[in-house]
This record gives C-alpha cells, structure tokens and sequence, in this order.
C-alpha cells in the first residue's frame, strides 16, 4: 500500500509537467463550455419563462442531449467539427445546457408574484424587472443550476482526451489501456479534486447573502473567463507537424516513449482514440499518427508507413498456433495451413482489411477471392474425416484469415471445418486453445512474447529488432510450455506504425522514422 | 379627478368587475368595501392597469388612462399591495428609492426625502439598512407605505394596506394614517373588507357585491339610509360603533349644552366623532370632557347625559348632511 502511494507521489512527481498542462486544459475546457453554455442557457430559461408555451419543448429538448452518452455525443461531433478543443466544448456545452436552463426557469418563475406585481406597479419596465429583481431573486436557483453543469463538466472532460482535446482523461485512459494504476489515478485525483473545490466555491457563492452576492454575481463571469483561458496556456509548440497517438501508444516503450528516447523524435502531439485518428490524418488534422500497419484505413484514406529503421516497434508476424494434439489427429493439417505462407504482403493484407472494413464486403468473399487470385482456392470435398475446429480474434483481419483456412482444408482434405470466429481477445482464444476447445488460430509473434509469454524487459528489447529471433524464440516457448506449434508465418506484419498522409510524405520527402525526425527536429 | 365608466373585467365567464362607475375628488379617500371576491382589487388594479378592463374607461385628471404609457402612468401613482411586495433583496433605502431611481432622481434628493418619510412614519432610520425580513409585519407596511409616497404621487391605491397586522396594530395605524400631513392631500382609493376599517378612514365608501357596487356614499349615507337589505346586513354588526363613529362632534355641536365646569385642561377636536369622544370618558376618568371646535374657537365643557342627549337630538333630525 505504502509503495503504491511512494510510486504514485513519483510519477505524479516526474510527470507533473504533463499533470500541470493536463490540469490547466482541464479547467480551461470545463469553464469555457460552461461560460458558452451560461451564454446560452441564461437567455433560453428567461425566455421560456417569458413563454412558458415553449417551456416543455426545450426543457425536454436539452434533457434529451443530456441522456445521449458523452462518447456518442463526442462521436456525432466529429463529423461537423472534427477532433480538438472545439467539438470537445461543443459537447460540454450541450451537457451543462439542461441544468442552467431548467434552474433560470425554475428560478424565475419561482419569484413571488406580489414582488413581481410590485414592480411593475411601481412602473417598472419588463428590462428592470428582470434586471433588478427577478434575475436577483433567482440568483440562488441559477447559481445551483452553474454548479451541477460545473461538476457534471469536470466529470466529461475527462473524455475530451478521446478526440485530442487533452484533459486529465490523457491520464485516466492512457492508465486504463496500459493497466498502469499510478497513471490512471494521477488523472483521477486530480479531476475528482477539481469536482470537489468547484463545488464547494460554488456553493460558497451560492450561500452568500443578499448584501454579498452582487459581488459574487460579478466575480464570477471573470473568474471563469480566467479560468476558462487556462486552456490556452499550454499550447506553446515549436514545429509545423502535429501528431495524433492512443493513449495506449502514448505510454508505451514500444511507442511515443520509444520514438522520444531511440529516435529523438520531439512532435506536438496531441492525444486520441484510435477510432478517429486516421480520418483525422486524411482530413490534415493531424499530420502523424499511430497505427496498426495491415489497418485498412491506410489504405481508405491514402496514408503511407514510415519505416522503422531504428526498430523500436516489435514485429508482429501472424502466423497459425495449432495445439501438438490437433496436429496428430489431423496429419494432414500442417501442410494444409502452410499453403497460406509467404502468400500475403502488408500491402497486401491491407487491401484485405480494406475491402472487409471500409467496403463492408463479406470476408468469405474476401477470402475466396484472394485464394482463386493466387489458385489456391478448389471447391469444398465434403470429406467426412473429422472436423478441424477454427478459432479467431473479434476483428475483420482474422475473420478473413479464418475463412481462408476453412476454405483450403475443405478443398484440400476430407476434413469438414467448423468456426469459432469472434473469441473476443487474445486471452479468450488462447485459453479455448489450450482447453482443447478450438484446434487453432491466427496470432501474431508480438502478441505471444508481450501479452502470452509477458518475457521479461531484457529479452523484449534484445528481441525486438529481429522478426527471425522473435518468431523463434515464441515458437520454442510456445512448445515447452503450452504443447502449442508456431507454423510458418504467413508474411504480413500487423505492427504498430507511424503514418502519414502520402502526399505529404512525398512532398517532405519523409520515408522513415528518422526522415521525420530530422524533420521535425530542424523546423 | 378620478373617474371610471361602466367598468367591466370578466375572466372567462366570471364576471369579475360588472359595469361598475365611480368618481373621486381631489384629496378625497375613497373605500371599496366588499366581501372577498367582490371585485375590489380588480377594480383597484384597473386603475393602474396592472389589469386591463374588458369595457369602459378610466380617467385620471380628465385624461383616458388606456391612452397613456403604463411604466410612465404607473410612477405617477403610489401602489400599496396587501402583503407589502418589498423587494426582499433590497434594503429598506434601497426599496424605498425603487420609484426615484426610475425617476433617475439625484442621490441627495432621494436621501433627504426618505429619511423625511421615515421621521413621519415614524421609523428610526437605523432600519435604512436593514432587510425586509428583519422588520417587523407593521414596519415593512410602513415602509411599504413609505415606497408609495416617496415620489409624492398626487393619486394613491392601497390593497387592504392593514390586512395583514392584529387588531391592536391596525388601530393604532389608523390614527397614524389619518394624522399623517402627507397623505391629506393626495387623492386616495383603498380596497378593505373591514367595515371599521372603512368608516375609520374613508370619506366616502363603495360597497361592491359579485363585481357590483351595491351603494356609495359617506359613511352617514350609508348607515342611516341604507339602499337595501344587502348594505343594512353587511353593515348590521357593527351598527353601534359604526352609528358613532359616523357622527362628528360638530355635527351635534348646535345641541351641546356647555356646563362650563372645565375640571382639566385636555381638549379634544370638535372634528373627531362620537366613539372617540365616548372613548375619551373612558380612559381619562374625567366626568367630563373639553371639546373646542376648530372653526369658532369655541369650548364647550361637557358631561356624558349632555353628550348622549345631543347624539339622540341629533338622530331624529329626518336629513343627515
Ligand atoms: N386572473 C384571474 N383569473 C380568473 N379569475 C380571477 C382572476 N383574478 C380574479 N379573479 C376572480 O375575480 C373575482 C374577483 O376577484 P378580486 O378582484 O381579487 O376580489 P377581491 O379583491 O374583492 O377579493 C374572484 O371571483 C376571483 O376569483
Ligand atoms: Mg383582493
């Protein structure tokens, strides 16, 4: 317990640069949601108190866009305004928008109509009576309305992380992909703090009396415009290219970490989720991203890889692990599941993942048509000798994979197949194959050294530059301790990469991680 | 000064207000009387029009109100509401300068005129910064009363101004009201349902029922000739004290046989009426009481049998005027 806190206090300690930035754009992004949404909230509670005709449609109006969930919302946003601060605020705004309309109208309505009756005997016109009194009297209402959408902001800030807006949540869900606790609660404390003290300010204000809370009233439009430029103050970054990486790849060895201390690469970079990183390249958002190198994105929206002179990203060569048991009860099977190797390219395999994940066409099709362009593919025997049973992972890739091999062991044996596709991670398909549940599946040399073997630092990184030692030293520890064979890979490697736009790789003249860096580096 | 026209307000089929006319001279008090619901504060509310009438006019000095700005018409008359409508997040000066910032009237002005009206009211201007909710009920309708008259509106509106004081507080801001300088020359309708209240303070009354006016007159008029069963009921309770609370001294004075004892020197006005001249025997254990009327400077020194022996002389006279 006590070690966990020391390494937390550490981490926040080395990292508190970023803690400090993500801080402060975690306020900037509250409070300037939150002044756009005072901005429009106010006027629409005063008119629906004015027109309590209307009261129900944008009362349940904005109660409706607070019950769509905050990654959702953040979705619809990216098509009208891409990634960044701006669709981030947009979706903070439309969440604090119910509380301080509902409170306005609550408020106002509620002033006491002999109070209001007065005024207007008094000969008030309708601009002072709301400016005087019923604003005033109100104030309490309204003001608790600001503090719920506050908190309720600081809380959705934390996904902003997820289209490059920054925030605290770069931490929280950083941490989260790469199970590293101190890291996900260095984003966590801070961003429940900052819940916790707006909430208590506010409700200070709130509590003042009558003769305080004119200044209160004033103060707080500054204060959160100070806040609000928080945002700004960290966006001092020297070069003219910006980056896009996961979270995930954010604190990886064998990803930004990797490019800071191998290569020296020194880019703005922004954090985002995988979903929307590659549009965003294609629509020069971003100009660098993370990849997967075989994704079919690189191909939808025309993006190059950059090679990996340096070899900081381990290989990731997919070849079929078949359990010692299936290879005695189907001889035949071996062979089969070899017809496949050295057959697909990473250009290749891209294209693939292309037409099964941006055209939608069905991977058997798919895997048919590969296998007839390389004559592979006969019609099925419907041989009777036992049946071959095919896992796969829950993506597009291993789909097409797996029915690439059902296809070759009914037209090339007299076994019958059966699919087990969509085993969700690498641990489910795994454990199905060593429980003798399946009798193979496609995986990749990176995934059986990191996530199945979990080898050691020192061996990772010996290994790491060379696909030939690292495909054999799996394939021997596979052997000693699962009974499970490594087959021939198939030739792709479905690694992590950096990519760019290829026109703009082309007219930088950028080929490699180290083109980039020089480039980067000298601007 | 004040007339209104075959006036009517009707809320959907309710008729709230029905035909009703009236006139109010200048400097004259003038009571609508009624049971809850009779139309009174929308008769009230018309004038200022807080509320717009369904048919009739109004007109104030001659000039049709519904032809005027209502924000410039409204500052141009004090509006005393039922529970006092102070704002409750203004201070006492605050609430009081409402109408002379609306005004835009200099600081120093609006200052010397408050803490005047508070010296007459009798509020210790330590209040001035105090909020409405630390004041007593009588000192908010005070300075509820306060915030009508600071612009010194010649025209006055009250809605049951005492409604929500006791027994013992309303008595004594009547004889208040009545002596406060302020208030004798401005032109003044107050709605009540309280007969005393009524006959205490106003110069005429206005009896409404179901949005009628059932009979107007002074006070005497309408105790002793009553229009119909309605008014004799309404007014039954009370007869007695209304009967001497209607008759001033003067009014007996030709009968007042002075015994020209005068046993102490306290005097009271020929202008006050019967019940205070009674009240007087009653608290002062004199057996007799001095009563100098104003316009003679005459004194006549007088013993209760005298007093009561005019007060019936008085009332078989056939014409009360
Ligand atoms: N805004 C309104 N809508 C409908 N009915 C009303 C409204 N205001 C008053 N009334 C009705 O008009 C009648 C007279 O009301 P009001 O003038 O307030 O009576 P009073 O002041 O004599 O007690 C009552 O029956 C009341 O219910
Ligand atoms: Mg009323």
């Amino acid at each position: 317990m006590n070690e966990q806190q020391q390494s937390l206090l550490d981490f926040m300690r080395q990292q508190s640069d970023k803690l400090l930035s993500q801080t402060l754009e975690h306020i900037g992004l509250t409070f300037i949601s939150l002044l756009l949404a005072v901005m429009i909230g106010l006027p629409l509670g005063i008119l629906i108190a004015r027109k309590k005709q209307l009261s129900g449609s944008v009362l349940g109006f904005a109660g409706v866009l607070q019950t769509i969930p905050s990654i959702a919302l953040l979705g619809f946003m990216i098509p009208l305004l891409g990634i960044g601060p701006k669709p981030a605020i947009v979706a903070l705004l439309l969440y604090a928008l119910l509380p301080i309309i509902r409170n306005t109208y609550t408020g106002i309505t509620g002033v006491d109509v002999s109070i209001k009756e007065a005024a207007v005997a008094m000969g008030m016109s309708k601009w002072q009576i709301l400016k005087q009194v019923e604003l005033p009297l109100a104030m309490p209402v309204i003001l608790a309305g600001i503090r719920t959408a506050t908190v309720i902001n600081v809380g959705v800030a934390t996904l902003a992380s997820y289209i490059a807006a920054g925030g605290l949540g770069e931490f929280i869900f950083g941490g989260i992909s790469l199970n590293n606790t101190n890291m996900i609660l260095a984003g966590a404390i801070p961003a429940a703090l900052l819940a916790i003290v707006f909430d208590f300010l506010l409700s200070l204000i709130q509590k003042m009396n009558f003769r305080k809370v004119r200044l209160g009233v004033y103060a707080l439009p500054v204060i959160t415009l100070l806040l609000a430029s928080f945002y700004f103050i960290p966006s001092a970054y020297g070069g003219k290219l910006t980056a896009g990486f996961t979270p995930e790849f954010m604190g990886r060895q064998d990803g930004n970490l990797g490019l800071r201390d191998r290569y020296g690469l020194k880019i703005h970079t922004i954090v985002i989720s995988d979903a929307v990183m590659y549009k965003a390249a294609y629509e020069k958002e971003l100009d660098v991203i993370s990849g997967y190198s075989t994704d079919g994105r690189l191909k939808a929206y025309d993006l190059v890889v950059l090679d990996d002179d340096k070899h900081i990203f381990p290989p990731y060569y997919a070849a079929p692990i078949v359990s010692e048991v299936a290879l005695k009860k189907f001889p035949e099977l071996e062979r089969t599941l070899n017809m496949l190797s050295g057959t697909i390219t990473d250009s290749i395999m891209t294209e693939l993942n292309y037409r099964t994940d941006y055209l939608h066409q069905s991977p058997e099709r798919v895997a048919k048509e590969f296998l007839e362009s390389k004559n592979l593919y006969k019609p099925a025997r419907n041989g009777k000798a036992g049946i071959v049973r095919i896992g796969s992972k829950i993506f597009g890739e291993q789909y097409i994979l797996a029915n690439m091999y059902a296809m070759l062991i009914r037209g090339y044996t007299n076994y019958d197949v059966s699919t087990k596709t969509g085993l969700g991670g690498t641990k489910i398909c795994f454990d199905a194959l060593t429980n003798n549940q399946i009798d193979f599946y496609p995986e990749y040399t990176g995934t059986g050294l990191l996530a199945i073997l979990q080898a050691q630092p020192q061996t990772v990184n010996k290994l790491m530059s060379d696909k030939e030692r690292t495909y054999n030293f799996v394939k021997a520890e596979f052997n000693k301790r699962y009974n499970i064979k490594w087959l021939t890979p198939i030739g792709f490697n479905n690694a992590y990469a950096l990519m760019m736009r290829r026109k703009q790789a082309q007219e930088l003249n950028v080929r490699t991680i180290s083109e980039l860096k020089n480039h980067t580096n000298t601007n | 000064m004040i007339k209104a026209d075959n006036l009517s307000k009707h809320f959907g089929a309710i008729k709230a207000v029905d035909k009703v006319s009236f006139e109010v001279t200048e400097g004259e008090t003038m009571v609508l009387l009624g049971t809850s619901g009779c139309g009174k504060t929308t008769t009230l509310k018309m004038l200022n029009r807080l509320i717009e009438p369904t048919s009739g006019t109004i007109s104030i000095n001659g000039r049709d109100v519904a032809s005027r700005q209502p924000e410039e018409l409204r500052r141009g008359i004090g509006y005393v509401l039922q529970n006092n409508g102070l704002f409750p997040h203004y201070t006492v000066a605050q609430n009081i300068a409402v109408v002379p910032n609306l005004l835009k009237w200099d600081r120093a002005k609006t200052q010397k005129r408050t803490t005047e009206l508070m010296e007459k009211l009798h509020l210790s201007v330590q209040y001035l910064n105090a909020y409405p909710n630390e004041l007593s009920g009588g000192q908010q309708q005070r300075v509820g009363l306060a915030r009508a008259l600071v612009a010194d509106a010649p025209v006055l509106l009250m809605d049951e101004p005492f409604g929500a004081l006791d027994n013992v507080t309303r008595t004594k801001i009547h004889a208040e009201f009545k002596a406060l300088d302020e208030l004798k020359r401005k032109t003044i309708i107050m709605v009540t349902h309280d007969v005393q209240e009524a006959f205490a303070l106003g110069d005429r009354i206005v009896i409404m029922d179901k949005g009628r006016i059932v009979q107007q007159g002074t006070p005497q008029e309408l105790l002793f000739t009553p229009a119909n069963d309605f008014v004799k009921d309404f007014l039954k309770e009370q007869h007695l004290q209304l009967e001497l609370r209607s008759v001033k001294l003067t009014d007996i004075w030709p009968g007042l046989t002075d015994t020209g004892r005068k046993t102490h020197t306290d005097l009271l006005s020929a202008d006050e009426n019967m019940w205070t001249a009674l009240e007087g025997f009653k608290f002062t254990q004199h057996d007799n009481i001095n009563i100098i009327n104003q316009h003679t400077r005459e004194i006549k020194s007088v013993g209760f049998e005298a007093l009561m022996s005019a007060y019936y002389q008085y009332k078989k006279q056939p014409h009360h005027e």
